[in-house]
């Protein structure tokens, strides 16, 4: 697996992009641990000051320092997507797994329950859950609440690479020369599920911040946390672009995006890799 | 019909090479699948081309065909078709000639009849697609000369509103054959027609075959590697070994007394009556097209092997009237 | 025959689990939560001043009553169930006493139409641009745009909506940026009245757009790209069939099949992503009617809303599920 990676990093110029983008989003978030200014403080800077060389990112309308808030912002952002990611990989890879492997009446059984969850539309029930819980949000329950809701679709994508790993002939030829199942599993198989966990998690990532970050906006979480989907939703409490404070959106909505992009081009460029036909196309330039 | 060597063949291929040339992750790879091929098909008879998987056939006959798509590339040599009134170097003719011949002239059964028909169109559409624009008649004739071909051809008229999925392995492949004839090629080109079809329905598929083809008069080349069908079928036989044409006669002195050590060990491997001998199988395996051995690309696996063959490719060399063959040994190699 | 009908039982089967599982799972997230709404509303209605027991035990109630919630955990589950499969609500709170049902009735129409146009839309032009671009592998103009295409797709919808409000409402306000239609305007059937209707629309379906091409085209590109080297499209170009025939009926129509699966299966997303984008233009759809119910405390439309929310996308996958056997005859029992 580390010399695909190494190989995607060296050769495919979409990864390659993937992965510098994303250092750079992550590195940035790193940077909260050595911010001079607490998140939740405000008023620790004159505010509404446009960008600087005092303050990089300019400062909002209460008083603080958008660079270092920002830091904060993006790295519970980050943290946010990786824990529902990281949650329904359990889901997805249980379901995916067992019912690519096993086939038959589970494999129908368990695809129609799981089309189901592709089917319905989570945005209301997520707004629902908001409006019954409403100043007992917290945070770990929405990640919760989400991973439980949002593992239907890669779990389809597990189950098909689990199908076809099973009825392959090297699968057949492993179990006929003794190979035990552990064995064929991890060395057989794994090789081949691995991609496809790592590409629909990036995309997990992506689909749960944008969830946040637009429940964020429309005030439905936590406001008092600093995401990047609260910091903007306080900057059109303060209305922020009437006001002309442009920084305030500009740069927390230019790093939410870079971050998506960079998160959409690991998948993008990990899933043309998995399917060989796609690969060599790309060898033809 | 006419007499052979009077008329220029209908097909000659000389010194073709077609590689297939990729290049992923820094890795350039080049897979030589056909090496320097001479080969001439006459007018009117069966020619069928012989050899193991992987031995090029295929990407020999697409080359001929003209079905080229990178990374397969045509690194040298012609190919020439000599149709009744003209004459089509199939490398150099420009596309819309291209278009013209293809199917008029020069048709193509496929190999596996599991998917060469569209599978969300009726098999009608696929007579229309291929053959309309040649017989030009309006649509109602056409449809009605088809279903004289499909019925002398013992195909019921209602298979053209059935879908491909509907249709059984062999019926699908008979369809071909029948979508395959109706414009009266001169040239058509089998390409595995019978593999993956169990005996019955093959025997029934390959007298279709000749049938028609006795019918049309047209010349063709069968590639099969399964040398009881070539013995059945074909006028003269050519056996390809790694990307090269390593034998080359008429079906009845090739069997009876194969030149090279690799035909020898085909045709010895046919089972016959009474004949109770265990049967070897050839040690090594094919040959790695990427990285062929040096000279003879068999001398690897070859009971006669000498130094002379390790570095010396064997030309093709006539040994018999009309019968050629590439081994330099080839005086040695023992009758079945 | 029998085979469709084998398959229409199974999809029925199909969308009657969806809408089980989904309104089990608002049931399950109104009543599984620690908060009482009525409490809730209680609370916020008693904030300004002080109300005495018995009108606060009135009340308690008459909101019992509204939101279903009489009664233990089985009596609100079988009400629950009554009120969705009757469609009524009861009346909203914050437009007491017009029933959740007109007001959703009056919001779909919006959202439907929205829907409908930019998702046929988006499909549409996703597919034929995707499927081009599959085909002639090496044009510029395709590559071209597909990298845009691709560069707005991972963005979510709101993120989007948002740009496109700040570039035409503030930089070059040259579009409508809220509302379905100039206000005050007479809701005949002028010519007026539709070009406002389309300029007004013109901002939000072009926000889902942006997002969904990328989608699609990915999809098309790779799909084409691959039935391209399918044993059908070899014969029929060893056939001399006409480029254009077989771009259209060998390798598209082929790959229009896998594409309307999964439209059926992005529906749910698509809904999502515009009832968010219809918010941030104030368009008068369900969006703009959930979140404004959220801040204003109205349980019954939020409930009404999730439920309609459900049942609709649910009802838009079977349609399209019934419609599929049309396009691929090799559908059989599953």
């Amino acid at each position: 697996m580390g010399r695909v990676f190494i190989d995607l990093l060296r050769f495919n110029r979409q990864f390659a992009s993937g992965v510098v983008l994303l250092s750079a989003i992550t590195l940035f978030a790193l940077l909260s641990f050595f911010s001079p200014y607490p998140p939740n403080d405000s008023y620790v800077v004159p505010p509404d000051m446009p960008p600087s060389w005092s303050h990089l990112m300019g400062t909002t309308s209460r008083g603080q320092d958008l660079f270092w808030l920002l830091t904060f912002a993006l790295r519970n952002t980050l943290i946010f997507g990786i824990v529902v990611a990281a949650i329904s990989r359990l889901l997805a890879l249980v379901i995916g797994l067992v019912a690519g492997y096993s086939g038959g009446l589970v494999d129908r059984a368990l695809m129609s329950i799981n089309d189901t969850f592709i089917v319905i539309p989570l945005f209301p029930i997520l707004v629902l859950f908001y409006f019954v819980m409403k100043d007992h949000m917290s945070w770990g329950l929405l990640a919760l609440m989400m991973a439980c809701l949002g593992w239907a679709y890669d779990a389809r994508l597990i189950r098909s690479v689990a199908l076809s790993l099973r009825t392959r002939e090297f699968t057949e030829t492993g179990i006929f020369s003794g190979m035990s199942m552990r064995r064929i599993l991890v060395e057989e198989h794994l090789p081949y599920v691995l991609p496809i966990v790592f590409s629909t998690t990036m995309n997990n990532i992506n689909w749960s911040i944008g969830l946040e970050v637009t429940l964020s906006v429309l005030g439905f979480t936590d406001i008092n946390t600093p995401t990047v989907g609260v910091l903007i939703y306080w900057a059109n409490q303060h209305t922020a672009l009437v006001a002309g404070i442009w920084w305030w959106i500009f740069f927390p909505v230019l790093l939410v995006i870079l971050t998506f992009i960079g998160l959409f081009l690991l998948a993008v460029s990990m899933n043309e890799h998995i399917d060989p036909r796609s690969r060599l196309g790309r060898s033809e330039g | 019909m006419t007499a052979r060597g009077m008329t220029a063949p209908a097909l000659e291929v000389s010194g073709l090479r077609a590689y297939y040339r990729t290049s992923a992750f820094g890795i350039r790879r080049e897979v030589r699948a056909v090496d320097d091929v001479d080969l001439r098909v006459e007018a009117g008879e069966i020619y069928g081309l012989a050899g193991e998987s992987s031995c090029g056939k295929t990407t020999l006959i697409k080359t001929i065909a003209n079905a080229i798509q990178p990374p397969l590339e045509v690194l040298a040599g012609s190919v020439v078709f000599n149709f009744k009134d003209h004459r089509v170097d199939m490398h150099r003719v420009g596309r819309d000639e291209l278009r013209d011949i293809r199917w008029k002239r020069l048709s193509y059964i496929m190999q596996g009849s599991m998917n060469v028909l569209n599978p969300v169109r009726r098999v009608r559409h696929a007579f229309v697609d291929f053959a309309f624009r040649h017989i030009g008649k309006s649509k109602a004739e056409f449809l009605d000369i088809v279903g004289a071909h499909l019925h002398r051809l013992h195909l019921a008229p209602d298979v053209l509103e059935a879908y491909p999925h509907q249709l059984s392995g062999g019926m699908r492949q008979r369809v071909t054959i029948a979508l395959a004839t109706v414009c009266r090629p001169e040239f058509i080109i089998a390409d595995e027609p019978t593999t993956a079809l169990d005996v019955v329905v093959q025997k029934g598929v390959l007298a279709m075959i000749h049938s028609v083809q006795r019918e049309l008069g047209s010349s063709v080349i069968f590639v099969t590697h399964d040398m009881a069908v070539h013995a059945n079928l074909t006028d003269r036989l050519g056996i390809m070994y790694g990307g090269r044409l390593v034998e080359e006669g008429r079906t009845a002195d090739v069997f009876r007394r194969p030149r090279h050590p690799y035909t020898a060990h085909l045709i010895a491997s046919l089972p016959r009556l009474g004949d109770t001998a265990p049967k070897e199988g050839l040690t090594g395996a094919p040959p790695n097209l990427a990285d062929p051995p040096s000279g003879c690309r068999f001398h690897p696996r070859c009971p006669l092997a000498s130094d002379l063959c390790r570095r010396e490719v064997p030309p093709m060399t006539e040994v018999a009237p009309g019968h050629r063959t590439a081994c330099f040994h080839s005086d040695r190699v023992a009758p079945p | 025959m029998k085979d469709y009908l084998v398959y229409l039982l199974s999809r029925l089967g199909q969308f009657a689990l969806v809408v089980f599982i989904g309104i089990n799972i608002a049931f399950i997230v109104t009543h599984a939560t620690p908060i009482d709404p009525v409490e809730q509303s209680i609370a916020a209605a008693t904030q300004f001043g002080s109300t005495s027991p018995e009108a606060i035990a009135l009340m308690r109630q008459s909101l019992k009553e509204l939101y279903g919630l009489e009664g233990d955990l089985a009596e609100q589950y079988a009400s629950f169930w009554r009120r969705v499969a009757l469609g009524d609500f009861g009346p909203s709170l914050s437009a007491f006493p017009t029933p959740v049902s007109v007001l959703i009735g009056r919001a779909l129409p919006w959202t439907v139409s929205l829907l409908v146009i930019s998702t046929v839309l988006t499909w549409v032009l996703g597919n034929l641009l995707g499927g081009l671009a599959g085909y002639y592998r090496r044009n510029r103009t395709l590559r071209f745009a597909g990298l845009l295409a691709m560069a707005f797709h991972p963005i979510p919808y709101y993120i989007v909506a948002f740009l496109l409000l700040i570039v035409f409402g503030y930089l070059w306000p040259v579009l409508p940026i809220s509302g379905g239609y100039k206000m005050n305007m007479a809701r005949d059937w002028s010519w007026e009245f539709i070009g406002s209707l389309l300029s007004h629309g013109i901002l939000p379906v072009c926000s889902l757009a942006l997002v969904g091409l990328g989608g699609w085209f990915m999809g098309m590109r790779s799909l084409v790209s691959n039935i391209v080297t399918e044993d059908y499209v070899t014969y029929a170009e060893l056939g001399g069939v006409k480029r254009g025939r077989i771009l259209g009926s060998y390798v598209m129509r082929n790959a229009l099949v896998p594409q309307v699966t999964g439209l059926a299966m992005s529906l749910g997303a698509i809904f999502n992503g515009a009832i968010i984008t219809e918010q941030v233009f104030g368009y008068p759809g369900v969006g703009t009617l959930l979140v404004s119910a959220v801040h204003v405390g109205d349980y019954s439309l939020v409930l009404g809303i999730t439920t309609v929310s459900i049942v609709a996308v649910s009802l838009a996958v079977l349609l399209i599920d019934l419609l599929y056997p049309l396009l691929d005859p090799r559908v059989k029992a599953r």
